[in-house]
């Protein structure tokens, strides 16, 4: 029979040495710092269009990373689209008339949310709602804008 | 009309083949319970099917992260976009080349050793030998490699992953001179622990149970001849590899 | 001993009526054997007539296409997977080539019964084992590994390995083949000797005709599927018929031709090609 310790010592090493991989690759090769923040607490915030924001998307103040979007649903009464944001523990002095706007990374990047400063005295807290809200803007809304209003000067002429 | 019979019949073999690994697996699974209870053998286990696979998945793993950090490296100059190396290494090791080619390497290196070992244990009535001592030989000497096999394969892969990106950091950042910052930075925003970490990790559990019972059918219903268990070994080697490649589109289109 | 089977006691095994087929080929046609209590029985015949098949069908590994197999009062075609590892506890089979496990040692080898089976300490199982191996005067030999032993050791660590819970039946599957004259001698003396003073009873396979004949109490000689005599080393001695005499003198030709089946010799020959 093979020397038994050596295959134990082997064995262990082995497998303390697979963990030790995975555990880094999870830790220093992903995004794990977006997730889990046992710290943060929740606010939603209520668009009339979303676009193209995901699940997990960033949200941004003066653009550093404050939180993620963690759901976006359908109201079923008012048909707007309401979404959840984890804010991080560590930022708990955002004053509760900031606004969140949908906003889009480069030019057509990923879309997350940025934040922009109020002048409250209240802060958001767990549960709250930002009343102030801009909703993604849709590009052919924007060409149709254009176009109608091309034709609205040179008419006008 | 010959070939649509030699179709037909491969096509036969082939599901037969199927449904009876299933069903071993079925026993095997019904087992594990019992077979927990003698930890010690299983240990010997992962120490002969993942242990001694070590060195080879190691070596095999900076190899192909060095590749990927060179030839990452040629083509995305073409772009200027040679940031992005660090995400490229990373996302390819972890979404496919970690568990595909780790469980290449596996079916071949502990594969083989774990099919001849139990078909040449059918081939000399060992196993005969235990049914007649009225222990069951597929709780004793199946079911402890299986469990042994299933344990390796996400830890090698795990393993194989972090030496590869290793390899790509020091090829992309070392010799390419590719900004450390960027490497790393990139890295950090755009891969994923859930889409892509644990889709790799979900990938090698798959293709561990996969590759591992193919190697424990072969081994058990092998010929018990010489040639038996030689032709059993092969068939390891050829099935794992289709299996892994076909799982491995099954999968990736499930999960991405 | 075995108060509780329902049906004779005097005979541990009995098959009637056995009838086996492989293939096309009927490998039994309407047998019947019995092995009588605490003897040595012997199962004789030419190689290739399924002795071995019998003594699997003895031990459950094999089951009849017609016919009853019962084992101590128990028919072996209707027991469940548990029921039969339960009757083969208390059987001892000995593989021809011995079929020790290749990665133990000759005392793990022993021992593996006892510790699958048991939940007895390992200073109790020390003990048995080193008495298991005394018994077959290996008890020295107890580090080697099954590769550095010759046929013959091996063959008597397996047989320690066989008694080693205290069978009440014990198969050979060809013990003597293959063996030089003195292990050969060592091996017919430990069946007798384990016999007699282990209360077992023993049924060997073989077609060792001198070795057979100087150990065993009642031996059946098969041929072509059937029984053709039955009897005490001397009864055969004295049998009259073809098939016993070609067998126990080794004739050459007799009722088992010399020549395999073929065409006429002149007509193979002379240019009408074989098939």
């Amino acid at each position: 029979m093979k020397q038994t310790r050596t295959v134990e010592i082997v064995t262990g090493f082995f497998i303390i040495l697979g963990f030790i991989a995975l555990y880094v690759i999870a830790t220093r090769a992903t995004n794990i710092r977006a997730y889990g923040d046992s710290n943060g607490y929740n606010v939603t915030a209520s668009f009339t269009n979303v676009g193209g924001l995901k699940v997990r998307a960033p949200v941004t103040m003066s653009g550093v990373a404050v939180g993620r979007v963690t759901d976006i649903r359908l109201d079923p009464k008012s048909f707007n689209a309401i979404v959840t944001i984890q804010v991080n523990g560590a930022y708990r002095e955002i004053p509760d008339d900031t606004t969140a706007s949908i906003l889009t990374s480069g030019l057509l990047g990923e879309q997350y949310i940025g934040l922009s400063p109020g002048g409250s005295d209240t802060f958001l807290k767990q549960g709250s709602q930002i009343t102030y809200t801009q909703s993604a803007i849709v590009l052919e809304n924007l060409i149709g804008k254009f176009l109608s209003s091309g034709k609205a000067t040179s008419g006008g002429k | 009309m010959r070939l649509l019979r030699e179709a037909y019949y491969i096509v036969l073999e082939f599901l037969e083949m199927l449904g009876a690994c299933v069903l071993f697996l079925m026993r095997l699974i019904r087992l594990i319970p019992q077979s927990l209870l003698r930890p010690r053998l299983i240990f010997q286990q992962i120490f002969s099917v993942g242990g001694m696979s070590l060195v080879l998945i190691m070596v095999s793993g900076l190899f192909i992260g060095m590749v990927l950090g060179l030839q990452g490296y040629n083509t995305l100059n073409k772009f200027a976009a040679t940031s992005a190396l660090g995400t490229l290494v990373v996302l390819s090791l972890l979404r496919e080349l970690g568990p595909v080619v780790t469980a290449l390497l596996f079916a071949g290196r502990a594969g083989t050793a774990l099919t001849s070992e139990i078909g040449l244990m059918r081939a000399t009535e060992q196993i005969a030998g235990m049914e007649m001592m009225a222990v069951d030989p597929v709780r004793r000497i199946v079911v402890p490699r299986f469990l042994a096999g299933v344990i390796s394969m996400p830890l090698l892969v795990g393993i194989f992953n972090a030496i590869g990106i290793l390899g790509g950091f020091l090829v992309g950042v070392g010799l390419m001179k590719v900004d450390i910052g960027a490497f790393w930075s990139q890295i950090h925003s755009t891969v994923d622990l859930h889409e892509d970490f644990m889709s790799g990790v979900l990938k090698s559990f798959v293709f561990g149970i996969a590759t591992t019972l193919i190697a424990v059918f072969e081994g058990y219903y092998a010929q018990p001849t010489a040639e038996g268990v030689s032709r059993a070994t092969t068939r390891t080697v050829v099935n794992s590899a289709l299996a892994v490649l076909a799982l491995d589109y099954l999968l990736t289109a499930f999960m991405f | 001993m075995a108060a509780s089977s329902q049906k004779n006691t005097d005979n541990v095994v009995e098959i009637t009526g056995l009838k086996y087929r492989r293939g096309e080929k009927l490998i039994f046609d309407r047998l019947n054997i019995t092995i009588p209590r605490g003897k040595i029985t012997a199962i004789m015949g030419p190689s290739g007539t399924g002795k071995t098949t019998l003594l699997r069908m003895m031990t459950g590994q094999v089951l009849p296409d017609r016919g009853r197999v019962i084992v101590e009062g128990r028919n072996i075609a209707r027991l469940d997977g548990d029921e039969l590892y339960e009757l083969r506890k208390s059987m001892g089979f000995l593989f021809q080539n011995g079929a020790l496990f290749t990665d133990y040692n000759v005392f793990e080898n022993v021992a593996f019964p006892l510790r699958e089976h048991t939940k007895l300490q390992e200073r109790l199982i020390h003990h048995v084992v080193l008495m298991k191996l005394q018994a077959v005067g290996l008890r020295g030999a107890w580090s080697m590994m099954p590769g550095e032993m010759s046929g013959g050791m091996a063959r008597r660590v397996a047989l320690a390995r066989a008694i080693a819970m205290d069978p009440k039946i014990i198969f050979y599957d060809e013990p003597f083949t293959g063996l030089d004259p003195i292990s050969m001698g060592v091996i017919v003396r430990l069946i007798r000797v384990l016999n007699d003073s282990l209360g077992l009873t023993s049924v060997i396979v073989s077609h060792d005709v001198a070795e057979v004949s100087s150990v065993s109490d009642q031996s059946y000689l098969i041929s072509n599927g059937k029984v053709v005599a039955r009897g005490t080393p001397e009864e055969l001695e004295r049998n009259k018929s073809a098939w016993v005499r070609q067998f126990l003198e080794g004739l050459a030709d007799g009722p088992v031709p010399f020549h395999y089946p073929s065409l006429d010799y002149a007509t193979q020959l002379l240019g009408e090609e074989s098939t």
